[in-house]
C-alpha cells in the first residue's frame, strides 16, 4: 500500500467544475458579471449623446464655468473621495475591524448623497431655465433628452450605491456580512466612480458656455 | 500588514492612487478654463486623461491589478465591443453632420 504522502493529487480541470478559474468566489465573479453588463448599457447611452452631438450643427453649452463647472468638480472630488473611504473600509473589514469598516462605509455614503443633492440641485437649475426632457430655449430638443437620460441613470446608481452600502453597514455592525461582501459592495460602488469618470469630460466640460 | 497584502495594497498606496485621480481631474478642469485647443483636440486630451483614471481605478480601486489574469482578460470582450461602437458611430456622426441629415 503506498504511502498517502507519495499520491499525486488529481488534477482538477480548470473549467470542469470544483474549481475556481478566477481564483474569487461566486459573490465577487457576479459582481464583475453585472459590472461588465452595466458598462455596456453606459457606453451605449454616451456613444449615443457624442454621437447626436457630432451629428448636430449647434449644441447647447449652457454649462457657464461659474457655477455648473465648479459644482461638477466638486461633486467629482466628493464621487472619487468617496472611492478612497470605500477602499479604506474594504481594508478595514479584510482586517476584521468593524467598527472602522462601518464608519469608512458612512462616511463613503455621506460623500454619495452630497453628491446626489449637487446633482439635483442642477437639474433644478436647469429645469428653472426651461429644460426638459422633450424641449428647451435652445430648440435641440435631443439635449435634455439625453442629459437626463444620462445623468439620470448614473444618478440612480448613486442612490442605489448609497442604499446598499446602508444594507452592508448594517449587515456588518451586526456580524452578518464578511469582509467578501464588503469588497462586492466596493466593486459596485467603484464602478459608479469610473463611470463618472467619462460623463464629467463629456456632458461638462466639453460644454462650458462661459466663464 | 497580512490582511493589507491579501487585499492587494496598503494605505499609503491608495492615498497616492486618490492623490493622482485629483491631480488629473484638476488637469482636466484647468483645460476647460483655459480653452486653448480645439473642440477635437480637447475631447481627445479629455478621453485620455479620462481613460488613465479609469485604468487607476480599476487596477487599484477595484484590485483588477492583483486578480488572476483570466479575471481582467475576461474584460477585454467588453472593451473590443465598446471600441467596435465607438469606431462605428464617430464616422456616421461626421456623415450625419456633412450631410445635414438631422437637424435641431
Amino acid at each position: 500500500m503506498a504511502d498517502r504522502a507519495e499520491v499525486a493529487p488529481i488534477p482538477a480541470s480548470e473549467w470542469g467544475g470544483g474549481a475556481f478559474p478566477f481564483a474569487v468566489g461566486h459573490k465577487k465573479l457576479g459582481m464583475w458579471l453585472f459590472i461588465l453588463s452595466d458598462s455596456m448599457t453606459f457606453s451605449a447611452l454616451l456613444i449615443g449623446y457624442s454621437y447626436v452631438r457630432v451629428a448636430a450643427r449647434s449644441w447647447p453649452m449652457p454649462f457657464r464655468f461659474w457655477p455648473s463647472v465648479v459644482m461638477a468638480t466638486i461633486m467629482t472630488l466628493l464621487l472619487l473621495s468617496s472611492s478612497l473611504t470605500m477602499v479604506l473600509a474594504v481594508g478595514a473589514a479584510k482586517r476584521g475591524d468593524r467598527a472602522k469598516t462601518v464608519r469608512y462605509l458612512v462616511l463613503t455614503m455621506a460623500c454619495g448623497l452630497g453628491f446626489v443633492v449637487l446633482h439635483l440641485n442642477e437639474w433644478k437649475g436647469l429645469m428653472g431655465e426651461g429644460v426638459r426632457l422633450w424641449a428647451n430655449p435652445w430648440g435641440v430638443p435631443l439635449f435634455g433628452a439625453t442629459f437626463f437620460t444620462l445623468t439620470g441613470l448614473h444618478m440612480t446608481h448613486v442612490i442605489t450605491g448609497v442604499i446598499y452600502l446602508g444594507v452592508i453597514a448594517a449587515g456588518v455592525a451586526r456580524q452578518r456580512f464578511t469582509g467578501e461582501d464588503v469588497e462586492v459592495s466596493g466593486l459596485y460602488w467603484h464602478f459608479v466612480d469610473l463611470v463618472w469618470m467619462f460623463i464629467f469630460p463629456l456632458v461638462y466640460l466639453m460644454s462650458v458656455g462661459g466663464k | 500588514m497580512e490582511a493589507e497584502q491579501a487585499h492587494g495594497g496598503g494605505n499609503r498606496l491608495y492615498l497616492m492612487v486618490w492623490l493622482s485621480l485629483l491631480s488629473l481631474t484638476a488637469v482636466e478642469v484647468v483645460l476647460a478654463y483655459i480653452q486653448v485647443f480645439s473642440t477635437a483636440g480637447m475631447l481627445t486630451i479629455l478621453m485620455f486623461l479620462s481613460l488613465i483614471k479609469a485604468a487607476l481605478i480599476m487596477a487599484y480601486f477595484m484590485h483588477l491589478r492583483f486578480e488572476k489574469r483570466s479575471l481582467v482578460l475576461s474584460l477585454i470582450p467588453a472593451v473590443s465591443i465598446v471600441i467596435g461602437l465607438l469606431c462605428v458611430f464617430f464616422p456616421d456622426g461626421i456623415r450625419a453632420l456633412e450631410l445635414g441629415v438631422w437637424q435641431p
